[in-house]
């Protein structure tokens, strides 16, 4: 399993997907999946297989996904036919609040 | 995480859309991909730790910014401002740089950029330094603020929604590279996917021209841009920018009389005052447009100020006001405003992170929060005028000031006095002839006896830097002298 922290990229072992952590619960092991597979390293070569169908909602390019308790948010850098969850536990997008313009 | 990342999202989800117009050039967002990494090249083949853009807003600033992120060395965009010995006195501080300098150069830069290449891929490390920034030095020496990756991918990421632009929208960027507004606009709109229209050199009547001429939505500007917009239109007689949807400003204090007559010039726009610094990678609270508009409405005085008001924090970010023993103070208490997010970085180059053990950077501005949570502000900490053990704001005198109809701007300053250690002094620039006893007099009905200035001076325009920030030292260093 790959080393999870702000900043980490990751791709999927079963489709196009790719992410990037944003924010990681600290000293606390979490495995990623995407498709239902683990995800790897983002140098890793992809495994070949298909995303399990209780795992083939998509995933959107630059949404971002957060686990149920908050402490787990990936970004997606490119989109793929896989969803994410951990421990079999889905990822929700995570829900924005529009801001105006400020810049 | 670096900032390449946000360009290479781009370029997978619009790559095709129009990213930038600059004059006569306009790159997609794929374009703009394909530069960074002909200039990403070119930069890690030189041998320069540093990539520095000396120069007005062209195609060389996004280029420059996303492929210093991709070649991992900080971008450096320094103020053309600034004489001979000052330049290289900066850039002394970032040797060996890849210093790019006026047309001539930017032109050889950006035909190497368009020629592409194929760098190694860029590092996600969060604590690289993305940009350095020096501050402008208005109270002192130049100070290079660190802006990391993290900082600046935090900002993108907690306030502005992927790709959530329409094709139609164009943002007008008219504040200088140099500028952390100017960094701000570039990755923001990137990440918004909405085209940004550069203006190298700001007057009132090129902005409107272009802004019809590339039927522009979405504009920043500073106070002093906005006033002198605003001057142009109402001589004019109409607005005429019906595609203008939005207007954001900052960087500056916003008169209030400025701000009601851009309102009423455009009656459709949305308003949006941001406030930030370089130190916080730009905005930290907004005040919204529809703050604005119930401002506006608003019947008792009290309502009307949030008009001036700068607004609250973003949701990625937390304000508070602490006294000078560092302790918070309640609602409507004057103090120095703290910050704390994942998008603020408060380190200076060479001195490390200026932040308090649990995380806040102590801005040096002085402001207060109110009842609701809106945050005003008061000036610089280092500005507060103490006359005999009272302190007070200039900015508070100076509301007051402008209110008079003959005064069109002004500025307050603490002058050293023998009686009272500092006295409260005035720069008036006025509109029509007006008796100093007469300002004197609205002053004291409206605040008390102590905040009348002791002093008051005519001049014919006040001190500000490119940007709109007044320069008090400048003021105070002129009203000093008068003594």
């Amino acid at each position: 399993m790959a080393e999870i922290k702000p900043g980490t990229r990751m791709r999927s072992a079963v489709c196009a997907t790719e992410v990037m952590v944003v924010a990681a619960p600290k000293d606390e092991g979490v495995e990623l999946a995407c498709g239902g597979a683990p995800m790897l390293a983002i140098d890793a070569e992809p495994g070949g297989g298909e995303p399990s169908p209780d795992f083939k909602e998509g995933t959107q390019l630059g949404k971002r996904y957060v686990n149920e308790a908050g402490s787990l948010e990936v970004l997606c850098t490119k989109p793929g036919e896989g969803s994410l969850s951990v421990g079999g536990t889905a990822l929700a997008i995570k829900g924005a609040k529009p801001l105006p313009a400020s810049d | 995480m670096n900032v390449m990342m946000l360009l290479e999202m781009a370029h997978a989800g619009y790559g095709d859309r129009v990213a930038l117009v600059s004059g006569d050039e306009r790159f997609t967002y794929g374009e703009l991909f394909a530069a960074a990494a002909g200039a990403g090249s070119l930069l890690r083949e030189s041998g320069a730790k540093h990539a520095a853009l000396l120069d007005v807003s062209s195609p060389a600033l996004p280029v420059m910014l996303f492929a210093s992120g991709w070649a991992g060395m900080p971008f450096v965009p320094l103020n053309y401002r600034l004489t001979g010995d000052e330049l290289d006195a900066l850039l002394a501080r970032v040797e060996p740089a890849h210093l790019v300098r006026g047309e001539e150069d930017r032109e050889r830069f950006l035909s190497r950029a368009r020629a592409g290449g194929d760098p190694e891929e860029w590092g996600m490390d969060p604590e690289e330094i993305a940009v350095l920034l020096f501050t402008s030095g208005t109270t002192g020496a130049p100070k290079a603020a660190v802006l990391r990756h993290k900082h600046l991918v935090s900002y993108i990421l907690g306030s502005v929604e992927f790709g959530a632009a329409g094709e139609d929208e164009a943002t007008l960027v008219s504040v200088p590279p140099y500028h952390i507004a100017g960094i701000a606009a570039t990755l923001s709109s990137i990440y918004a996917g909405r085209r940004i229209v550069q203006l190298p050199s700001f007057d009132p009547e090129g902005w409107l021209e272009l802004a019809r001429r590339e039927r522009v939505t979405h504009a920043f500007v500073v106070p002093t841009m906005l006033s002198r917009i605003v001057d142009v239109l109402e001589g004019a007689g109409s607005a005429e920018l019906p595609a203008l949807r939005a207007l954001a400003y900052g960087g500056g204090k916003m008169p209030q009389p400025v701000i009601e007559r851009a309102m009423k010039l455009f009656p459709e726009t949305d308003f949006t005052n941001a406030y930030g610094l370089t130190e916080t990678s730009s905005t930290i609270s907004v005040l919204t447009p529809e703050d604005h508009r119930a401002a506006a409405a608003g019947e008792e005085p009290q309502e009307r100020r949030r008009l001036v008001s700068v607004g609250r924090p973003l949701p990625t970010v937390e304000v508070e006001i602490r006294d000078a023993e560092g302790a918070p103070v309640p609602a409507g208490e004057r103090g120095e405003i703290h910050v704390r997010g994942e998008q603020v970085s408060g380190e200076y180059l060479g001195r490390g992170p200026a932040l308090t053990d649990d995380g806040w950077f102590p801005t040096r501005d002085a402001g207060s929060l109110d009842e609701e949570g809106y945050l005003f502000l008061e000036g610089r900490s280092d500005d507060v005028i103490v006359r005999g053990g009272e302190n007070m704001s200039p900015g508070e005198i100076e509301d007051v000031l402008l209110e008079h109809p003959a005064v069109a701007d002004c500025a307050v300053v603490g002058v050293p006095d023998e009686e009272w250690g500092e006295a409260v002094a005035a720069a008036v620039v006025a509109r029509e002839p007006v008796e100093p006893e007469a300002l004197r007099a609205l002053v004291k009905e409206r605040l008390r006896s102590s905040r009348v200035p002791q002093r008051i001076v005519f001049r014919d325009e006040l001190p500000y830097n490119e940007t709109g920030k007044l320069l008090r030292r400048v003021v105070r260093a002129d009203l000093a002298g008068e003594a």
